[in-house]
This record gives structure tokens, C-alpha cells and sequence, in this order.
């Protein structure tokens, strides 16, 4: 185990170098890993596993992981398209009322769900002050249906994709869009081709938290675009309504929820988290 | 790090992980042992009562009930009476949880069953009022609403409680009685969500309790049907069992079955039981 | 594509440049250039070279003036519209695609199909020696390798304006040599306009038809390379090619430096304000004041500094007039020499050039 070592022409033993992870902090750290994993744990402890094949071939366990998968990816888009434009106009100009725009732009995050859900329904609901004006020009109207679930989802996201895109933007060199334009790209055509292959792994991630927060989300959808089987009831309104009834059937229902969303978390890192 | 070291670390963080799932394991596998400090009963019922009684009740108690606490502070100086209103199904698995709470008033027997199935009540539940149902329309009744078939007119937008609220059974059983198949837009978790769609106008109407429709003034219009007279809630009250302020609480209940306490809760549109 | 000249064909760039920059800072400067000139622009750091540079590829707008390029006015033009290509100086190759398609981007920004526009480029990797690194992202290409990427890239638009910035500054001095050689030889094949900025005299010898010479955003001298070189204006030009210069009124063979310093006997005879030049090889120094020596120029000085310069060692001397003086290390040695050391230096009036201001 131990070599001779020359050391100013006389032999010494190697000395072993100890260097455990120090107890301040290591204890600390596995302090959080279980504060992380005993809700996990205690969730898999208590699944009733004999009865989980009878509450999983309910049909109401399907239709709402099929809602909040599909609720949950379209409001992620709906936050790339208006997001990444907006990320764009925060990071790279200047305009009076900018650092403003940037505040409100993280309110969601602070904002109490629920409190979101009623101002959504103030401003996008049958009476509301834009909503009104859809019922009337368009018959369209968002409480009570799916598109709902969408935008109660999208605005407790959104702020989640700015600020990872806005950060990212803040960090490219904002000189290879000069040498596009010398090139004869057009502003637009340099976002294009330039800009966005080279934040495309900040864009990734903050997609990521999207997702994972609009598939989350329960205040503002409950709120806004209420419970109804099938339409607007996604998994964490089925998850509540059943605690208080059907305890068994929640935690089925988390578990379920549980292992879809660790799938995809896994499945999305590895693919588009590296660098190219 | 050299081998030894490392594998050191390996074992001690090991070890501290499965004895922190363990630990959790056991005390799952255990059964729930309810360590409580039972408060002293008390003898006189002229004896000064202090300290906060926390009530936990059916949203549609949530005027009657606010007025009554009022009332009970007023008359023993000392007293605070904190109130959680909720959907009952909500704060019955609340209290089965171990919520701490003094009184538990529920919108209907099933709801109340849970917490005496789970032999958290002290005695036997008293059925103290109850509630009948009522439709509640945009005020002025654009709608035309007289019945309660009327709701199943197409395009029209209802919201009913979620049937595992006693709100919610109540209007399935008042809908069975019709013969009648109604489809909402959404089945809100307490009654009182369901008020309020209508109140912001995003509902065209909801089956809810008389009470509500008194409670919310001129926002709605009130439509009664007779159907409503197979789904009667008997509403009981119930002293808990790990009440912090058994003496004060028992005092609650005294005051909400008394003759002052059924006179507000009858001005708010209940029924005696 | 920008191939064809403007209007009244390829009359080259004619250009005054003023860019205000607040109270701070103001460039205004004259570039002129035939087709098939290079114009170096060269001046110490934060003289305006760069400024300039920007202005002329639209990226920064101008205060005033006016910029026309082969009769085509580009004031006010944006970038993407104008018939100019730019070498940067750390080349900012797009990292995610391959040196082909770096190459490629420029045409088909210009509507060149996809197909045409890879086959052009593959053809501009073989004019560069670069074939094999096709497929090869930015990072994997040495310093070289990544500058003729860069060139070509800019070349591949056929811009009547080529803008290169501090083209060599970026690599290793073994890579300068073969670099700069292979870039005369492109340079001299392009037949449109080039600029290049740059603060190495060197580069600016070997690329450039033309310099001009920009201190504090302002041109202090232009012409050739070599005339520059024998006749500089400023300190800095001096330093840059490494001569003694003064400035003072001449009388004939005699020119008086100017706030009453000493005077300076000069091979040349003229009158009015003038430069007195010598290279430091010119100089002699000597411990004692030396006596019958047939050196008209005398002048008594003390050593600040000593370094090693090439094989020699430099000597920077003050007194009443401070100069550079190369010495063999031998001599050196020999006087011994270290700073604050008093020495006398003597200068043959036959190798002091003056010249009128």
C-alpha cells in the first residue's frame, strides 16, 4: 500500500492522503437529499399496490393524463412563440419601460395561482375586458374548455421560458449576428440562422420548466377553466378531488403522474441539455 | 480520495439514507398512535371560558357561522373563534389528517360519517339546521330559468358541485328525482365556487344552496324547484375529539343550537332539523 | 449577388468618415481607393481604426460625412445591403455550422440555392488549401485554418469592399509569417477595394499599396508604405519604424527643436518648420565628453532604461534631448552602462534627415 518515495535522496513512506467530504457539509447535504426523497419514498411506501391495477384501468385516470399531457405541451408552445420574441426584445434593445416590461413579465412566478386564475378570468372570462369583446366578435369563449386549461397553464409558465431564453441571449455574442448581417443576412433572417441555433440549448431548458410547471399547475386551471371530466379536468384536480373521497385512488393517480413526468424529464435531458 | 476513504463515505452515506427510509418505513408499517394532550373538562358552565376555538364548517355556514362567532365573543370576553370554510368533503379529510380544530359542522351526514368512521368525534353528531337547494341565475333571469329542467337547455351554461362535495350530491339526487340528465361545464369544488361563476358572470347558473342565494344579494336571482325537496342536507355538528379548547368549543355548539343561534341561521334561509 | 460595379462603375471607395461618439471621441477621416488597392489603416489602440472599419461596413452609423462606393452612396444603407465584406478579428465563424457552410451562408443569404451556394463554397476550400476540413466545426481549426475560413466567407458575397480587422493579431508568430504571405497573394488577385486595419507595421508594410496613418481619430499622415517609413510625421509612425524624430524650425543645415531645445545639424538645407530624423544605430555614446571628434552633434544625457532589442540592446536616453541609441552588448558592457548612468551621444550630421513639416 505504501511506496517508497524519493524525497530529497532519502526514502519516505507515501503519505495517504485523507480527504472525506467534510461533516459540515456533508450532513447538511444529506439532510436535503432525504427532505427530497421522503415524500417520494413515502408516496411509493403507501401505493396501495394490490388495488393499482383497478384504479389504473379507470377510465378517468387515462382521460385526465391524456389532458394534462396534451394541455401541457400546447401551452409550452404557446410560450415558445410568444416567449422567445419577447426573451429577443428584452435582451438585445432598448426601449422607456423596459426594466417595467421585465417585472411583470416574472408576476406569474410570484403571483398565487389561484390569484391568477381570477385575473385571467377578469380580463379573459365571458365578461372580461378582452374576453367580452371574443364572445361577441367571435362566439369564442375560454373559461370552461380545454383552450382554457392552455392559457391558465401558459401564463404560470411563461415567465419560467423568458427569463431562461432572456439569460441565454444575454450571454451569446451578440457580435455573430453583426458578421450574419455583413454577410447580407437581414435582422430577422440573423435570429434565424445564427441566433437561435446558439441559444437552442437555453431555449431547451427553459421549455423544460415550462412544461414541468404548466403540467404542475392546479390554482389558476381549477380557477379559470374549471373541473370537468375530459375537458378541463387534469391530473392534479383529479389527484385533489379524489384525496378527499377516494384516498387510494390519489395516490394512484400521483404515482401515475409521478413516473410520466420523471419519464419525460429523463428523456428530454439527455437529448437536448448536452452541448452539440 | 484514496480507496479506503472513499469507500468510507460511500458506506456512511449508505447507511444514513436507507436508516432515514427505514425509519420512514417503520413508521408507515406502524400504526398511527394519536398523542394528544386532553384538555380538562370543565364543570360549571358559568366558569370563564378563554383561549380560541377553532371551527371548521361547510362554506354555506360561512355568513351564519361569522355572526354567531361574533356573538359568542361578545359574550365571553377572552374568546376568539377562528373559522376554516371549505368544501366538507375538503375539511373532513383535513381533520382525519390530524388538522387541529375544536368543532366540526359538515353540509351533510355522509361528509360527517368520515370524521366519525375515523372515531374523531366526541359522541354522538347533532343535526343542527338544514339546507335545501336552490338555482341561481344571472340577476334579472335572462335566461328565462323557472324549472330545473330549464337547465338542461342546450347552450346554457350550468356549474354544479362535484358530487363528492354534499352540495354536489345533493343536486345528483335532486336531478335523479326529475328524471333529469344534466351535463355542466364544470363541477366546482365547494359551493361557493360555484356561486361565484355566477356572480362574475361566467356561468349562466348553478345549483346551490338557499342560503347562498340569500348570502349573495342582488348578484343573483333565486330560483326554487320543487325537486329540491328530495335532497334536503341535514347538517350536524360535532364536538372533536382532539379539541385543543373543549370547553369553549362545547360552549360553540350550545350557542349555535340555541334559540339566538337558530334564529340567525333561520334569517339566513335554513331549515330547522 | 453584388458581382457587377453601381452605376458609374468600379470607381472604387470615396469615403469621409465622422462618427461622434458623445463629448468623448471624434473620428473624421478621408479613405480614398482605387479597384484592386489596399489601404491599410494604421494607428495606435483607440486611435479610430476599428471605429472607422465599423462605419464603413454599416455597423455603426455616421455622424456626418458621406461614403461612396463605386458611385453608389452607402450612407444610411444597412449592412446587409451593402456590397461589403468583413474579416473580423477573432473571424466569429457561426460555431454550429461547418467551415463549408460558414462559407455558404453568404450566398444563400443572397438567394443563391442551397446546392449552388455549397458548391460555390467547396470551391473557395479549395482555393484555400482547405478541402479536407469541409465538414469541420470552427473549434476543431487551427488559427490559420480558421482565417482563411473567414476570408473566404467574406470573399464568397464578391463584395466591392473587403474589410479586414487586425487580420493576423490573433495567431502565433510562426503562423504570421506563412499566414500574411498566403493573404498578399489573395489580396493581391482581389480586384475590388480592400481595407485593413491593423497596429503592426509590419503587416501594413507587407499587405498594403497604401497606409494611413489615424491618431486620435484623425489621419496625420498617408502614402506609401516606404515613404512613411523614410519621412515620419509623429512620434508614434517613428516609433513605429523605429527612428529618432524631433520637430523645430529649420535654417539651413541647422534645425532648432522646438521650446527652445538644442540643435540638431542635418544632412539636408531648408527653411521653416521641419523634422530631424535619425535611425538609434546613428548613435554614438561615449563616457567622456569626447574632444576632437568630427561629430557636429553633441548633446550630454543620462541612461533611463536599457533593453534587448533583437541582438542589440536599445538604450533610451534623457537629457536635454532624449533619444534611442543600439548598442552591441559588448559596448555596453564595455561602457558600463546602467540606468542613471551620465553618458555623452554623438550623431553624424550625415545620417540626420530633415524634412519640412
Amino acid at each position: 500500500m505504501t511506496e517508497p518515495v524519493l524525497v530529497a535522496g532519502r526514502k519516505q513512506p507515501r503519505q495517504r492522503r485523507r480527504s472525506p467530504v467534510p461533516l459540515p457539509l456533508l450532513l447538511p447535504a444529506l439532510l436535503g437529499m432525504a427532505f427530497l426523497v421522503l415524500p417520494l419514498a413515502g408516496l411509493l411506501i403507501r401505493t396501495p399496490w394490490s388495488e393499482l391495477p383497478h384504479q389504473l384501468t379507470s377510465p378517468g385516470v387515462w382521460q385526465a393524463l391524456r389532458l394534462s399531457l396534451i394541455a401541457a405541451t400546447c401551452a409550452t408552445a404557446v410560450c415558445l412563440v410568444l416567449g422567445v420574441p419577447l426573451a429577443w426584445l428584452l435582451a438585445r434593445t432598448e426601449f422607456p419601460g423596459r426594466g417595467l416590461v421585465r417585472a411583470l413579465v416574472t408576476l406569474p412566478l410570484v403571483l398565487p395561482p389561484v390569484v391568477g386564475g381570477v385575473a385571467l378570468l377578469l380580463a379573459l372570462g365571458r365578461n372580461g375586458i378582452v374576453g367580452r369583446w371574443l364572445d361577441e366578435a367571435f362566439g369564442v369563449t375560454l373559461p370552461f374548455t380545454t383552450a382554457g386549461v392552455v392559457v391558465a397553464e401558459a401564463f404560470v409558465a411563461m415567465p419560467f421560458l423568458v427569463i431562461s431564453v432572456e439569460g441565454t441571449l444575454r450571454a451569446a455574442d451578440p457580435r455573430y449576428e453583426e458578421a450574419a448581417m455583413t454577410l447580407g443576412a437581414s435582422r430577422f433572417t440573423a435570429f434565424r440562422r445564427v441566433t437561435l441555433p446558439l441559444i437552442a440549448p437555453g431555449i431547451a431548458a427553459g421549455s423544460v420548466l415550462a412544461w414541468a410547471r404548466a403540467l404542475g399547475e392546479f390554482g389558476a386551471t381549477i380557477t379559470f377553466a374549471g373541473n370537468f371530466p375530459g375537458r378541463t379536468q387534469t391530473m392534479p384536480l383529479a389527484v385533489y378531488l379524489a384525496l378527499q373521497s377516494d384516498p387510494a385512488a390519489a395516490i394512484a393517480l400521483s404515482l401515475v403522474l409521478l413516473l410520466v413526468s420523471i419519464a419525460v424529464l429523463a428523456g428530454l435531458r439527455d437529448r437536448w441539455m448536452t452541448a452539440p | 480520495m484514496t480507496r479506503t476513504a472513499r469507500r468510507r463515505t460511500l458506506k456512511l452515506t449508505g447507511t444514513a439514507t436507507a436508516a432515514l427510509l427505514a425509519l420512514s418505513a417503520l413508521s408507515a408499517c406502524s400504526s398511527s398512535d394519536s398523542s394528544s394532550a386532553s384538555s380538562s373538562p370543565s364543570a360549571s358552565s358559568s366558569a370563564k371560558l378563554s383561549g380560541t376555538v377553532t371551527v371548521f364548517a361547510a362554506a354555506s355556514l360561512k355568513e351564519s357561522f361569522t355572526s354567531l362567532g361574533k356573538t359568542f365573543e361578545a359574550a365571553y370576553p377572552g374568546t376568539k373563534v377562528t373559522f376554516n370554510f371549505g368544501g366538507s368533503d375538503t375539511l373532513a379529510a383535513s381533520i382525519t389528517s390530524g388538522a387541529p380544530a375544536d368543532v366540526f359542522a359538515s353540509a351533510s351526514a355522509k361528509t360527517m360519517a368520515i370524521v366519525t368512521d375515523a372515531k374523531d368525534a366526541v359522541g354522538t353528531p347533532v343535526t343542527f339546521v338544514r339546507n335545501q337547494l336552490e338555482i341561481a341565475t344571472l340577476p334579472g333571469n335572462p335566461d328565462k330559468i323557472t324549472s330545473l329542467k330549464d337547465l338542461t337547455k342546450s347552450g346554457l351554461k350550468v356549474v354544479l358541485c362535484d358530487k363528492t362535495v354534499p352540495c354536489g350530491a345533493a343536486a345528483q339526487k335532486a336531478l335523479t328525482a326529475g328524471n333529469l340528465k344534466l351535463t355542466p361545464v364544470s363541477y366546482e369544488q365547494d359551493v361557493k365556487s360555484a356561486l361565484t361563476k355566477v356572480e362574475l358572470k361566467e356561468a349562466d347558473a348553478a345549483v346551490v344552496y338557499k342560503t347562498d342565494v340569500k348570502a349573495a344579494g342582488g348578484k343573483v336571482d333565486g330560483v326554487e324547484f320543487p325537486e329540491s325537496a328530495n335532497a334536503i342536507n341535514e347538517y350536524p355538528i360535532a364536538l372533536l375529539k382532539d379539541a385543543p379548547n373543549a370547553t369553549a368549543a362545547k360552549a360553540f355548539i350550545a350557542l349555535v343550537e340555541s334559540a339566538e343561534g337558530k334564529k340567525v341561521l333561520t334569517a339566513a334561509g335554513f331549515l330547522n332539523p | 449577388m453584388t458581382g457587377p460595379a453601381g452605376p458609374t462603375g468600379p470607381t472604387g471607395l470615396d469615403a469621409h468618415l465622422i462618427v461622434e461618439r458623445g463629448d468623448a471621441f471624434r473620428l473624421d477621416v478621408r479613405l480614398t481607393a482605387a479597384p484592386g488597392e489596399v489601404v491599410a489603416l494604421l494607428g495606435p489602440n483607440g486611435a479610430g481604426k476599428t471605429t472607422a472599419l465599423r462605419a464603413l461596413a454599416g455597423l455603426t452609423p455616421l455622424t456626418g460625412g458621406h461614403l461612396v462606393l463605386d458611385g453608389l452612396s452607402l450612407d444610411g444603407t444597412p449592412p446587409e445591403n451593402r456590397p461589403v465584406g468583413v474579416v473580423f478579428q477573432d473571424y466569429l465563424l457561426f460555431p454550429h455550422l461547418s467551415a463549408l457552410d460558414n462559407i455558404a451562408f453568404g450566398p444563400r443569404c443572397h438567394g443563391v440555392p442551397k446546392d449552388r451556394a455549397r458548391a460555390e463554397a467547396a470551391g473557395w476550400l479549395k482555393r484555400m488549401g482547405l478541402d479536407d476540413h469541409a465538414d469541420a466545426k470552427p473549434r476543431k481549426l487551427s488559427g490559420g485554418q480558421a482565417q482563411r475560413v473567414a476570408l473566404a466567407r467574406a470573399l464568397a458575397t464578391h463584395p466591392r469592399l473587403l474589410l479586414l480587422d487586425e487580420p493576423l493579431a490573433a495567431l502565433d508568430a510562426r503562423t504570421r509569417l506563412d499566414v500574411r504571405a498566403q493573404l498578399r497573394r489573395h489580396l493581391a488577385d482581389f480586384e475590388a477595394v480592400a481595407v485593413l486595419v491593423t497596429h503592426d507595421p509590419l503587416d501594413a508594410m507587407v499587405l498594403a499599396d497604401r497606409l494611413v496613418v489615424i491618431e486620435d481619430g484623425r489621419t496625420v499622415q498617408e502614402g506609401a508604405p516606404a515613404d512613411i517609413a523614410r519621412h515620419p510625421r509623429t512620434d508614434y509612425i517613428a516609433q513605429l519604424v523605429g527612428l529618432n524624430l524631433y520637430r523645430g524650425e529649420a535654417v539651413g543645415h541647422t534645425v532648432r527643436i522646438a521650446g527652445g531645445g538644442p540643435e540638431i545639424t542635418a544632412a539636408d538645407a531648408l527653411t521653416g518648420p521641419a523634422f530631424a530624423a535619425f535611425p538609434p544605430s546613428a548613435v554614438t555614446l561615449h563616457r567622456d565628453r569626447p574632444t576632437g571628434s568630427s561629430a557636429r552633434n553633441l548633446w550630454s544625457a543620462e541612461v533611463a532604461g536599457l533593453e534587448s532589442h533583437g541582438d542589440q540592446i536599445r538604450v533610451s536616453l534623457s537629457g536635454e534631448l532624449p533619444l534611442a541609441a543600439d548598442l552591441t552588448t559588448a559596448a555596453t558592457a564595455e561602457l558600463g552602462l546602467h540606468p542613471g548612468a551620465p553618458v555623452w551621444a554623438t550623431v553624424k550630421a550625415a545620417q540626420v534627415r530633415a524634412y519640412p513639416a
